[in-house]
């Protein structure tokens, strides 16, 4: 079952299940513990891939070595046999032969190593994968735990005084009460505005400043005047 | 953080962005803080302090002040309402419907202070909307 899942279980349950969850195999003891173990291993297979990566590093030093010096003797075998030394050729080319065995062998321990250090990568991150997960799951624990206390705690502080906050038609009230007041601040804020402005336009008016409204009147005058 | 140095960054800095804060402490088992943001004395947010984040929650009404009839479509407008309302959610805590925001735990204390008032706002907003569902 999913951590969220027993967490809505246990909360409908009642607080005492809650408290079982903490300590039962998925709780938050069993949890830290499997956080710690975690942490552990991957701090322990971080130090195992550097050592391996290490060595990696060594195997393809040797292995990159080991070419050149095949090169360098097919080289040498070439010059041998440009002198028409043929005996010398064929010993250049015995060695080369050994040279290519111990390249071989040189390979398959680098392939060896970079296998591991690819393993090893894999775990690390799954292992990291799976220390976030239950870090997560321990979070939830905690804080479903958290809130639950907290919820208690405020529950027998206004028990004990009085319930204050439980009673949401009060609150409406009083948050009705304060809107209106607002309202009507912006509303007599307004008309005050309207007024003020009001008398001015009329005096702006009254002396000719601004023009007065225009009538179907004046117009059709206007009109009619421009026809004659 | 702990919750004593939260509520005295909250007393230290008094007001902000015109609200003012009151700040008390809520014996309990675990550390709790009751801070009410000015002109919403009757909304308090209580506050705790948990290993990653400061959750933040509001009350709005219990189970017993619903209207039981409307109660799906109630639960149905709170959803709806759920992402709309700016930084808050609603939640249900026992037999109480609240109003809730979660901060980091590296939050500064602006950022307290608005979510205290962004979330009292929320509460008086959600509570007015949701009023015809109450008995």
């Amino acid at each position: 079952m999913s951590i969220l899942k027993k967490i809505v279980s246990a909360v409908r349950g009642g607080a005492s299940e809650l408290g079982e969850l903490i300590v039962d195999s998925n709780g938050t003891r069993i949890f830290e513990q499997e956080i710690r173990d975690a942490d552990n291993y991957v701090r322990k297979a971080k130090h195992d891939l550097t050592d391996v990566m290490a060595k990696q590093m060594q195997a393809s030093r040797q292995v990159e070595s080991t070419r050149q010096e095949i090169r360098q003797h097919e080289s040498y075998a070439v010059k041998a046999l440009e002198q028409n030394d043929e005996k010398l050729a064929l010993e250049v080319a015995d060695k080369v032969a050994k040279l290519e065995s111990d390249l071989e062998e040189q390979e398959a321990v680098l392939t060896a190593f970079t296998d591991h250090v690819t393993r090893l990568k894999t775990l690390v991150k799954k292992t990291e994968r799976q220390l976030a997960d239950y870090e997560r799951q321990l979070s939830m624990v905690k804080t479903t735990e958290s809130v639950q206390k907290a919820s208690a705690s405020i529950s027998d502080n206004y028990a004990s005084t009085s319930s204050r906050i439980l009673s949401a038609k009060d609150s409406l009230e009083r948050i009705k009460k304060r809107q209106q007041e607002t309202y009507d601040r912006i509303g007599a804020a307004e008309s005050l505005e309207k007024e003020e402005q009001g008398d001015l336009d009329e005096k702006l008016a009254a002396a000719g400043i601004t023009a007065t409204p225009k009538s179907a009147q004046d117009v059709l005058d206007r009109i009619k005047r421009g026809q004659t | 953080m702990a919750t004593v140095d939260l509520a005295q960054r909250i007393l230290d800095i008094g007001s902000f962005d015109g609200f003012e804060f009151d700040c008390q402490p809520i014996p309990g088992e675990i550390d709790l803080l009751q801070v009410t943001v000015s002109e919403f004395e009757d909304l308090p947010v209580f506050v705790s302090v948990t290993d990653n984040q400061i959750l933040c929650i509001t009350y709005l009404f219990a189970e017993s002040d619903l209207d039981p009839s409307r109660r799906s479509d109630m639960l149905e407008e709170m959803l709806t309402l759920n992402i709309p309302m700016p930084l808050s959610s609603f939640a249900k805590i026992d037999d109480r419907y609240v109003v809730f925001g979660a901060l980091a735990i590296g939050s500064g204390i602006e950022e307290i202070c608005h979510e205290f008032i962004t979330l009292t706002e929320n509460c008086a907003e959600a509570l007015l909307a949701l009023e015809e569902y109450l008995k």
